[in-house]
C-alpha cells in the first residue's frame, strides 16, 4: 500500500468493515482530537474503547477506559493511534501480538502520526494500515457530511447521499459505493 | 463515482460539492431560505456547538446552499475548504481577522482594486492592521518590506484595473522563505485561467460578484484555504496554533489539520462579525459557476479581439492587455495564464479625462457601471469613480490615471462590442 495517498475505496472499505475502534492515547480532555473522534465514532454506531493507562477504570463519554490493548475484554477491529510517530511502533507491535486474540484487522494512525516501519510489520502480519488520517475527517468526507462545513471532500457523485437514520443531520457512507 | 481518477475542471465546475438532496431527491441544490435548523435533542445541539458533529446551527455561520458553493470553489481552486461571505470585502475582513492582531503589518501590492486600497488604508488601519505597500511589478520590493511585524502578503493575480499580471511564483517564494502566508485575490483570473495554490499561494480569495457568478446579479465573496501553511510550526498565529478560549481551549490547527484556517474563519470570525452570504446569492453563484469554463474562454477570446482593435484606433494612446503582442506582461501571461489574459483591461485616450467622460456617456451596448465580470460588456472611467477617493499619486500608481478607461469585455458578439466602441469613440 502506498501510504502517501490512499484510494477512497480503501478507506471506505475499512470504515465499513470495522465495527469497533480502540483509541490508544485517548484523552478525557474534551477539546483533544481523541475526544472528538470518540464522540463522532459513537454517534456513527461504532463500538469505541478508550485506551489510556493513566485513566484506566474511569469513563470517557460513558465508555470504560482500559490500561492497554491487552486489557480489552471484547474483540476490536481497528486500533487507532493518538500517540506520536515513535510510540506508534510499540503500539503496533502490541496489536500484532494480540491480533488473533482480539480479532484486530486494521491499524489507524491519526493526523501527523506516521511510522513506515510499524506499517510494514503490520502489513506483513496481515493487517491493513492507514496513517496520517483522522477517521472522523475520512468518514465525514466519504459520507458527504464534511461538505456541510465547506470542505472539499474530493468526491463527485450524482447518487443520493444515505441518511444514517439516527437524526436529522447524519449521513452514512454508502454501502454500494465502488 | 469516478474512483481515483481526478475529475477535470469542467466536471468539477458542475458537480463538486453537490449531490441530490437526500430527503427529496431534488437534483439542483435547493435554496435553503431558513435561518435555523432543528436539533435532534439537547446532546445533538451541544455536539454541534462544540464542533463535535458536522451539521447546521444557524445561517449566520453555515447554510446548506452556501456549503455547496464553498465545496465547489474549494475544489476548483484545489484547496481544502472555503468560506463564503457577503462580499469580497467581507471575505477579506474575515481572512485578516483570523491572522492579524492590532499593531501587525501586512504587505500589499499597489496594483489593486481601488476598493481594497481603501479598505487597507482606512477600515483596516482603524483596526490597527497596518498596510505596507510594495510594487507588484517588483517582487524584491516585497522582500524589502518585510519586518518582524509582517503577518501576511496580499496580491492580486491579474490586477484590477489594468490587466497587470503579477509574478505570483516569485512573490510566493519570498513569502515562503520568510514564513509568511501569501493571500492571492484571484477574482479577475478565476481558477479557470490560474490556480494560485499551484504557484505557492496559501489562501485564495474571490469576489464571487464578478466572473465566478458571471451574471452581475449577486454580491458575494469567498476565501479558500489551500491547506499549505503550517500554522503550528510557525507559531505566529495564535488563533490557529494556541488553545482557543472560545472553544474551551481547542487548538484549531491540531483539530482541523489542513483546513483549520477556513474553519477558524467560520467559527470565530464569521460567527462574531456576521457578514454572512445570503442563501439565494449562494444559489445564484452555484448556477453561474457551472459555466465558468465556457464563459472565461469566450471572455478571453472577445477581450483579445477588442484590445487588438483598440490598439489600432487613432484616438487611443495605449492599450494595456497582457494578451497583446508587445505588452510588457505578455511573457508572464504566457507562462502563468496560458489559456488567456482575462477580460478586464485598460486603455488610454489621447483626449485625456474629458475624452474618458465623453466615451462612457456615449456607449449604447456597454453598460457604464462599477463592476466587472458580467455577461454584459462594462465600461468605467476609474479616475472619476472607483479610484476617485485616492490621491492623484495613488491613482497613478494603481494604473487609474486621468486618461484611463477600464473595460470588462462581455460575452456578446465581438463585432457588436467593437461597433459600440467605434461609435462612442467617434463622439469622444
Amino acid at each position: 500500500m502506498d501510504h502517501d495517498s490512499y484510494p477512497d475505496s480503501y478507506i471506505a472499505g475499512i470504515l465499513q468493515e470495522a465495527k469497533s475502534f480502540a483509541l490508544v492515547g485517548a484523552s478525557a480532555n474534551t477539546v483533544r482530537p481523541s475526544y472528538f473522534v470518540l464522540k463522532y465514532l459513537l454517534a456513527k454506531g461504532y463500538g469505541v474503547y478508550p485506551i489510556n493507562p493513566g485513566l484506566a477504570g474511569s469513563e470517557i463519554c460513558g465508555q470504560k477506559v482500559f490500561a492497554n490493548l491487552a486489557a480489552l475484554e471484547e474483540p476490536v477491529d481497528a486500533v487507532d493511534i493518538f500517540r506520536n510517530s515513535q510510540a506508534a511502533l510499540g503500539i503496533v507491535q502490541d496489536a500484532i501480538a494480540l491480533k488473533d486474540k482480539l480479532g484486530i484487522k486494521f491499524i489507524w494512525m491519526q493526523l501527523s502520526v506516521r511510522n513506515d516501519e510499524a506499517a510494514r510489520l503490520a502489513e506483513e502480519a496481515g493487517l491493513k494500515v492507514v496513517m496520517n488520517r483522522c477517521p472522523k475527517i475520512e468518514y465525514g468526507r466519504l459520507s458527504g457530511e464534511i461538505a456541510w462545513a465547506g470542505v472539499n471532500n474530493r468526491m463527485i457523485s450524482s447518487r443520493k447521499p444515505v441518511i444514517l437514520g439516527k437524526g436529522y443531520q447524519q449521513l452514512s457512507i454508502r454501502k454500494d459505493r465502488p | 463515482m469516478t474512483g481515483q481518477r481526478t475529475p477535470g475542471f469542467n466536471t468539477l465546475a458542475i458537480h463538486a460539492g453537490a449531490q441530490p438532496d437526500p430527503a427529496t431527491g431534488a437534483r439542483v441544490t435547493p435554496i435553503y431560505q431558513t435561518t435555523s435548523y432543528v436539533f435532534d435533542n439537547a446532546e445533538h445541539a451541544a455536539a454541534l456547538f462544540n464542533l463535535e458533529a458536522f451539521g447546521n446551527i444557524y445561517t449566520r455561520i453555515m447554510n446548506p446552499t452556501q456549503a455547496v458553493l464553498e465545496a465547489r470553489v474549494a475544489a476548483l481552486e484545489g484547496g481544502t475548504a472555503a468560506l463564503a461571505a457577503a462580499s469580497g470585502h467581507a471575505a477579506q475582513l474575515l481572512a485578516f481577522h483570523v491572522l492579524l492582531e492590532p499593531g501587525d503589518e501586512f504587505i500589499a501590492s499597489r496594483q489593486l482594486y481601488g476598493g481594497s486600497i481603501n479598505q487597507f488604508n482606512h477600515a483596516f488601519k482603524k483596526f490597527g492592521w497596518n498596510v505596507v505597500w510594495a510594487d507588484g511589478n517588483d517582487p524584491a520590493s516585497f522582500e524589502a518590506a518585510i519586518t518582524p511585524k509582517t503577518k501576511l502578503i496580499f496580491i492580486e493575480s491579474i490586477a484590477n484595473p489594468g490587466g497587470i499580471v503579477l509574478d505570483v511564483p516569485a512573490i510566493a517564494a519570498i513569502a515562503k522563505k520568510a514564513g509568511i502566508p501569501l493571500l492571492v485575490d484571484n477574482t479577475l483570473a478565476t481558477p479557470y485561467l490560474f490556480r494560485p495554490k499551484e504557484h505557492g499561494a496559501d489562501i485564495v480569495l474571490h469576489s464571487l460578484t464578478k466572473f465566478i457568478g458571471g451574471q452581475g446579479n449577486s454580491v458575494g465573496g469567498i476565501l479558500v484555504d489551500c491547506g499549505t501553511f503550517d500554522w503550528m510550526k510557525s507559531g505566529r498565529y495564535p488563533t490557529l496554533s494556541q488553545p482557543n478560549p472560545s472553544y474551551h481551549g481547542m487548538v484549531m490547527a491540531e483539530t482541523f489539520g489542513n483546513f483549520a484556517f477556513a474553519i477558524a474563519a467560520r467559527v470565530l470570525s464569521l460567527r462574531d462579525l456576521g457578514p454572512a452570504i445570503a442563501p439565494l446569492n449562494a444559489f445564484l453563484f452555484i448556477n453561474g459557476v457551472e459555466t465558468l469554463p465556457l464563459r472565461m474562454a469566450r471572455h478571453c477570446e472577445n477581450a483579445l479581439a477588442v484590445a487588438s482593435w483598440l490598439e489600432k484606433h487613432p484616438k487611443v494612446g495605449w492599450v494595456n492587455y497582457a494578451g497583446l503582442p508587445g505588452n510588457r506582461y505578455r511573457p508572464l501571461a504566457e507562462r502563468l495564464v496560458p489559456k488567456g489574459a482575462g477580460a478586464v483591461f485598460t486603455f488610454g485616450l489621447k483626449g485625456g479625462y474629458d475624452a474618458g467622460l465623453k466615451l462612457v456617456a456615449n456607449v449604447e451596448l456597454f453598460s457604464h457601471l462599477a463592476n466587472i465580470g458580467d455577461t454584459r460588456s462594462l465600461i468605467i472611467h476609474p479616475a472619476s469613480t472607483t479610484h476617485s477617493q485616492l490621491t492623484p499619486e495613488q491613482r497613478a500608481l494603481a494604473g487609474a490615471g486621468d486618461d484611463v478607461v477600464r473595460l470588462s469585455v462581455g460575452l456578446e458578439d465581438s463585432a457588436d462590442i467593437i461597433a459600440d466602441l467605434d461609435q462612442a469613440l467617434a463622439a469622444a
